[in-house]
C-alpha cells in the first residue's frame, strides 16, 4: 500500500527556515495508524490529525534534504522548462528512494519514492514489501498528470485551487493506495476518465 | 514552478481572520442550500479545503455546514462529492453526527465518501463494520450493479487489512479466496466494450466476440492476466487488475503460515472429515463459482496442475496464485509493442517472483515445480543489466529456496556481488532495493553467502557515489562486513572512499567525454586515469573483491594525482560519511579483534594518519576518529603500548607531528605514559622506560625552546601539558628520571615569569601549562606518592567495589533497600 502521496517545494521558500518544505498538496490513505496501536491509543481525532500533518511534513523535510544533495552532488544546472514541455520536465526531473527509518516518522519502515522538478518534489511513501519498479512507474505517470492538467510548470497555483482534481486523479490511478498493474489499454481507459473530469 | 502567488495563497489562507472565516462559513452554507449548485459553490469549496488544509490545526466546521456537506457525498456530481469528502477529511465530525456504518446505503458507496469513512475510522469495530459491509454488497450483487463501487472494493479492503487484518472473519476470508480465484483465472477471455472483428458492413447481429490479446499482438491463448489487451474491458477483467494488484499483500497477510499439509493430504480420505464443511463450500454450484465452467480455452498453465476443485478455498487461492505467475513469466518474454508496457513486463516479473517466493514458503513442496522457471528466468535475464531490479528478488528466491532444491547460486551471487555494484552503483532505485535486501537477509547471506564478506570493495561503490542516500543503510550493513581477515583491508578502503568516489566520476566521465578536451581544459586526474602507467592504481580502487593486498604502496601519488578532486561535490559529500562510519567499523572490529590484529590497526592509524585526501575538514575529521579509537584498543588492551612501543615512540619522537597531527600525538603520548609500565605489560623494562622518556623529553625540550617553525601555528597547549604529564608518570616509574624532570619544569617557571614566550600566545593557556607544571613537580618531590598517584595499582584504577570486604557491606544494604523501597 502507498501511505500517502505528497507535492511539496524542494526550493529555498522565504517564509521557511532553510531545511523546510511546504507542503502543497497532501493525501494520507486509509484509517489513521494511530488509532489500532496503544501507544496513540489516548490522542483525540484533532491529535491524531496534527500528528499525521506533522509526519507529513518529516517526509517532505527528508525528501527536501535528499533532493538538494543529490542536485548539489550531480552538478547539473537545472532545466527551466516551460509550459508545453511537461515530457521535457519529466525526463530532467532527478529521482530516488529515501529510506525512513522505523518510528521516522512511521512505525514502520517505510521507503520515500521522489521524483523532482524543478522547484518542486513529488514524493510516494510505499511499504517496503511493495513493488517499487511498479510504484516509480505509478509515480511518473501521477507526475506527468498532474504537471499537465494542473499546468504546474506555469506560474498559475491551480495545485492549491484545483486540488479535486489530484483527488480525482488519485481516486483512478492510485486508489485509495493501491498500486495498479495497468497496461497501456487500461491506462487509457482510466486516463479517459480523468481528462473528461478535468473538461469539467 | 512555486511562486510568490501559491505563496501568498498559503500565507492568506493560513492568516484569515475569525470574522472573516465565519462570514464565509455562513455564505458557503447558503449556498449549498441551493437546488442547483454552480461556479460559485465549488470555487467555495475549494477555497475552504484550502483554508482546512493550510494548517496542521484543526478548524471546526459549525454545525450547520456540516450539515450541508454531508448530502453532497452521495451527489450525482463526482467533483461535489470529491470537494465534500475532501473537506470533511480535514475536519472533525460532530459528534454524534459521524457517518453511521451500518446505515449508508453500500451500494451507493462510492470511492471518495468510503475515503472519508476510512479517515474518520475511530476503532477496529469501524473498521470491521465497514468491511463486512462491502463484502456483504460484494456477495449480493447484482450482475447489473454500479461498476465503480465494485471495483473500490478490493483497494479498500486491501488499505484495512494493511492496519488490521483481524478485521475480516473466517467466512470472509473464504468467501474473498474463492472470488479472489474467479477473478484471477476464471475472468473473461473475450474483449469487453462490443469490440467487434467484423468490418465497416457488420451490424450489430454478426458481432462476434473478439478474443484479448497478447502485449506483442498476437492473440492470446490462455488464461487472462494484466498483461493481456483489448479495445475494452469486462467487468471481470477489470476486477482481474484489482485482484492481482492486492494478491502479494494478501497472500502475505494470510498465508505467511506455512501450511503442512500438501494437495496429496487434501484429498486422502483421513483429512476428509475436517474439511468437509470448506470442501462442500468450493463444491457449490452458483452463478459465482466458474470453476465448474473451464472455457473451450485448454489453458497451457493450468492442464498442468492436479485436480485444484478438491482443495479447500485457501489451498486453491495459492494453486491459481502460481499458475498466474507462471503465465506472467512466459507472458513477459514476448517483446511488447509499447515502451510502458515493457516497464509493466518488468514490474509484473518482479510481483511474479516475489509471489511465487511466498507460495513456496508456504508450501514447500511447490518449489520443486517453481525453481525449474525461475532458473530459466534468471538465465534469460541475467546477462541483461535493464532487468537488474527484476533479479533482485529471483536472488531473494534463490535465497529462500536454493539450498532445499539443491541448486547452485553461484551465478547468482556473482551477479548480485559482482556486476551489479561495480557498473550500477549509480542507480539510485537499484542501490536502494539491493542494499535493503543485503539488510533483510543478512544473517541468511552471513551464514550461506561467503562472497558477501568479501564484496566490499564493490558494494562500498555505492557509498562512494552517492553517501547521503545509501549512508543510513551501510549504519546497518558496516557491522556484518568486518571480519578478522579483511578488517585491515576495510580499513584501508573506507579511508579511502574520497578517491574512489573521485575514481568512479573519472571512470564515467572518460566512457562519456572525447579522448581529448578540445581547447585543452582536460583534468589532470582524467588524463592520469586514462594513461597506462598510472592507471593501476585506480584499477586497486575499482576492484570487486577483497584479498588481493590492504593497500597500495604508491598510495601518495594517487592522492597527488586526485588532489584536484577534493572540492568535487560528490567527493565533498562522501568524506563527510567516512568519519561515521569510522566509529561504527572500530565498535565492530574491537568485538573480534585479537592482540595481533588491534596491533595492526595502531600501526594503520598511524600510518595513515599522514596519507589521506587533503579536503580541508576531512583529514581534522579522521584525527579525531583516529584518537578516540586508539585509545580505546590501548584502554582494552594496555599491553599494545609496550608491544608497539618501537613504532608509537617513533611516532611521537617526531616533532613535525606535534604540528601537524597534534590530536593523534596528544593520544599517542598520553597512551604511552599511561600504559609504559610494569603493571600493564611485564615486559616494560627501565631500558625501555627510559628511552621513551628520552624521545619525549626531546620533543619538549624543541617545542618549548623557540618560536614554531614558519608556516605552523603554535603548539597547542593540550600537547605540551599532555607530554609534561607523561614525562611526570614515567618519572614515577623510574626514579632516577625525577631529576631531569623537575630540573625541566622549574627552568619552565622560570622563563614563563618573564613574560611571552615565542611557543605560547596565549596568557590563559601559558598560566594552565604553568600551573600544571608546578603541580607535577610539587608531586615529584614525594617519589612514593608521586608513584601511586601517576601510577596507580590496577585494583584502584579498576575498582570492583563488590569485592572490597569494606564497601561492600553498604553497596549490598543499598541495593536491598532500593529494591524492596516501593516508589
Amino acid at each position: 500500500m502507498v501511505r500517502c502521496f505528497l507535492i511539496h517545494t524542494v526550493c529555498p521558500v522565504s517564509a521557511l527556515s532553510a531545511g523546510e518544505s511546504r507542503l502543497l498538496f497532501s493525501r494520507v490513505f486509509g484509517p489513521d495508524e494511530g488509532v489500532l496501536t496503544e501507544q496513540h491509543r489516548g490522542l483525540g481525532p484533532e491529535e491524531r490529525r496534527v500528528l499525521r500533518r506533522e509526519k507529513t511534513a518529516v517526509v517532505a523535510r527528508q525528501v527536501r534534504s535528499a533532493v538538494s544533495l543529490s542536485r548539489e552532488a550531480s552538478g547539473r544546472p537545472p532545466v527551466e522548462a516551460v509550459p508545453g514541455e511537461e515530457a521535457l520536465a519529466l525526463q530532467e526531473a532527478g529521482s530516488g528512494a529515501v529510506r525512513l527509518r522505523a518510528g521516522d516518522p512511521f512505525p514502520e519502515e517505510m521507503s520515500a519514492l521522489w521524483l523532482a522538478v524543478q522547484s518542486l518534489g513529488f514524493t510516494l511513501v510505499c511499504e517496503p514489501h511493495e513493488n517499487l519498479p511498479l510504484a516509480e512507474g505509478t509515480l511518473r505517470n501521477l507526475t506527468r498528470h498532474c504537471l499537465e492538467h494542473l499546468h504546474m510548470l506555469g506560474p498559475g497555483s491551480e495545485v492549491l485551487l484545483r486540488s479535486d482534481r489530484v483527488d480525482a486523479l488519485l481516486s483512478r490511478l492510485l486508489p485509495h493506495g493501491q498500486l495498479l498493474f495497468l497496461n497501456h489499454r487500461f491506462a487509457q481507459s482510466l486516463e479517459k476518465e480523468v481528462a473528461a473530469y478535468m473538461a469539467k | 514552478m512555486y511562486s510568490h502567488g501559491s505563496e501568498s495563497l498559503i500565507k492568506q489562507a493560513r492568516d484569515i481572520q475569525e470574522a472573516e472565516l465565519k462570514k464565509f462559513y455562513r455564505r458557503l452554507a447558503k449556498l449549498l442550500q441551493g437546488k442547483e449548485l454552480g461556479h460559485e459553490a465549488m470555487d467555495s469549496l475549494q477555497r475552504l479545503h484550502l483554508i482546512l488544509s493550510a494548517t496542521k490545526f484543526t478548524r471546526t466546521l459549525p454545525a450547520e455546514l456540516q450539515k450541508g456537506l454531508l448530502p453532497l457525498l452521495s451527489s450525482p456530481v463526482e467533483q461535489l462529492q470529491l470537494l465534500s469528502s475532501a473537506v470533511l477529511r480535514e475536519t472533525l465530525p460532530l459528534s454524534g453526527e459521524e457517518l453511521n456504518y451500518t446505515q449508508e446505503d453500500v451500494l451507493q458507496l462510492n470511492s471518495h465518501t468510503a475515503a472519508l469513512l476510512l479517515s474518520q475510522a475511530g476503532s477496529r469495530a469501524d473498521l470491521s463494520s465497514l468491511c463486512a459491509q462491502l463484502l456483504r454488497s460484494l456477495e449480493s450483487r447484482q450482475s447489473d450493479g454500479p461498476t465503480h463501487s465494485l471495483m473500490q472494493t478490493l483497494p479498500i479492503l486491501n488499505t484495512i487489512i494493511t492496519h488490521s487484518p483481524e478485521c475480516l472473519t473466517e467466512d470472509h476470508l473464504t468467501l474473498l479466496s474463492k472470488k479472489i480465484v474467479d477473478w484471477l483465472r476464471y475472468a473473461s477471455i473475450t474483449q469487453g466494450g462490443g469490440a467487434s472483428s467484423g468490418g465497416f458492413f457488420t451490424g450489430p447481429r454478426s458481432r462476434q466476440p473478439v478474443p484479448t490479446a497478447e502485449l506483442d499482438g498476437t492473440v492470446s491463448g490462455d488464461f487472462f492476466t494484466v498483461l493481456c489487451v483489448g479495445q475494452g474491458f469486462t467487468d471481470d477483467q477489470w476486477m482481474n487488475v484489482y485482484s492481482f494488484s492486492m494478491l502479494r499483500h494478501w497472500l502475505l497477510t494470510y498465508h505467511s503460515v506455512p501450511s503442512g499439509s500438501t494437495i496429496a493430504d487434501a484429498a486422502s480420505p483421513a483429512n476428509r472429515p475436517q474439511l468437509s464443511f470448506s470442501l462442500s463450500h468450493s463444491h457449490s454450484f452458483s452463478n459465482d463459482d466458474r470453476s465448474e465452467v473451464d472455457g473451450s480455452v485448454v489453458s497451457m498453465v493450468s492442464a498442468t496442475s492436479s485436480s485444484s476443485r478438491l482443495l479447500p478455498p485457501k489451498e486453491r487461492l495459492r494453486e491459481k496464485a502460481f499458475q498466474y505467475c507462471l503465465r506472467l513469466i512466459e507472458q513477459s518474454d514476448r517483446k511488447a509493442l509499447k515502451r510502458t508496457d515493457t516497464e509493466l513486463q518488468k514490474a509484473c516479473l518482479v510481483e511474479a517472483v516475489c509471489i511465487l517466493d511466498c507460495v513456496c514458503v508456504e508450501d514447500t513442496s511447490l518449489v520443486y515445480r517453481t525453481f525449474p522457471c525461475v532458473k530459466a528466468l534468471f538465465g534469460r535475464l541475467s546477462s541483461d543489466l535493464t532487468f537488474a531490479r527484476v533479479l533482485l528478488p529471483i536472488a531473494q528466491f534463490y535465497l529462500n529456496h536454493g539450498e532445499m532444491a539443491a541448486v547452485d547460486c553461484e551465478s547468482v551471487w556473482k551477479l548480485v556481488f559482482g556486476r551489479f555494484p561495480a557498473e550500477l552503483f549509480n542507480s539510485p532505485f537499484l542501490a536502494h532495493e539491493l542494499l535493503r535486501f543485503l539488510r533483510l537477509n543478512l544473517e541468511s547471506l552471513q551464514l550461506r553467502v561467503p562472497e558477501y564478506t568479501r564484496s566490499f570493495p564493490n558494494l562500498l561503490k555505492f557509498l562512494a557515489w552517492d553517501s547521503p542516500a545509501v549512508v543510513d543503510d551501510f549504519v546497518d550493513l558496516l557491522p556484518s562486513l568486518v571480519t578478522a581477515e579483511t578488517a585491515v583491508e576495510l580499513l584501508h578502503t573506507m579511508l579511502d572512499l574520497p578517491c574512489l568516489s573521485a575514481t568512479l566520476l573519472l571512470q564515467l566521465r572518460s566512457t562519456c567525454s572525447p579522448i581529448s578536451e578540445p581547447g585543452g581544459r582536460g583534468l589532470l586526474s582524467l588524463d592520469a586515469f586514462r594513461s597506462a602507467s598510472l592507471r593501476g592504481l585506480f584499477l586497486y580502487l575499482l576492484r570487486t573483491e577483497a584479498g588481493s593486498g590492504d593497500t597500495i604502496d604508491r598510495l601518495s601519488t594517487l592522492h597527488e594525482l586526485l588532489a584536484e578532486a577534493a572540492d568535487w561535490p560528490r567527493v565533498v559529500q562522501c568524506a563527510q560519511t567516512v568519519p561515521v562510519l569510522l566509529h561504527i567499523f572500530f565498535s565492530a572490529v574491537v568485538m573480534i579483534a585479537d592482540e595481533k590484529l588491534s596491533a595492526h590497526l595502531i600501526l594503520v592509524m598511524l600510518e595513515r594518519s599522514s596519507l589521506l585526501l587533503n579536503i580541508p575538514t576531512y583529514i581534522k575529521e579522521i584525527h579525531r576518529v583516529f584518537s578516540c579509537h586508539l585509545l580505546r584498543l590501548c584502554k582494552l588492551r594496555p599491553s599494545l603500548v609496550v608491544d608497539q612501543s618501537h613504532e608509537l615512540l617513533e611516532f611521537a619522537g617526531t616533532t613535525a607531528n606535534v604540528y601537524s597531527k597534534d590530536e593523534i600525538y596528544t593520544h599517542v603520548v598520553w597512551a604511552l605514559g599511561e600504559y609504559l609500565s610494569v603493571s600493564s605489560d611485564s615486559r616494560c623494562s627501565v631500558r625501555l622506560i627510559t628511552s621513551c622518556f628520552e624521545a619525549l623529553e626531546a620533543v619538549l625540550f624543541e617545542i618549548t625552546s623557540s618560536a614554531p617553525p614558519p608556516g605552523a601555528a603554535c603548539p597547542v597547549p593540550r600537547v605540551i601539558t599532555t607530554l609534561m604529564s607523561a614525562l611526570a608518570k614515567l618519572a614515577s616509574r623510574s626514579h632516577d628520571l625525577i631529576p631531569r624532570v623537575s630540573l625541566f619544569l622549574s627552568k619552565l617557571r622560570t622563563v614563563t615569569r618573564g613574560g611571552s614566550v615565542a611557543w605560547c600566545t596565549d596568557e590563559e593557556d601559558l598560566v594552565a601549562i604553568v600551573m600544571r607544571g608546578e603541580e607535577l613537580w610539587s608531586l615529584l618531590k614525594t617519589p612514593g606518592v608521586a608513584q601511586s598517584v601517576l601510577t596507580p595499582p590496577p585494583h584502584v584504577t579498576t575498582p570492583q567495589w563488590h569485592r572490597d570486604t569494606n564497601l561492600s557491606m553498604p553497596l549490598q544494604l543499598r541495593t536491598l533497600t532500593s529494591l524492596t523501597h516501593t516508589q
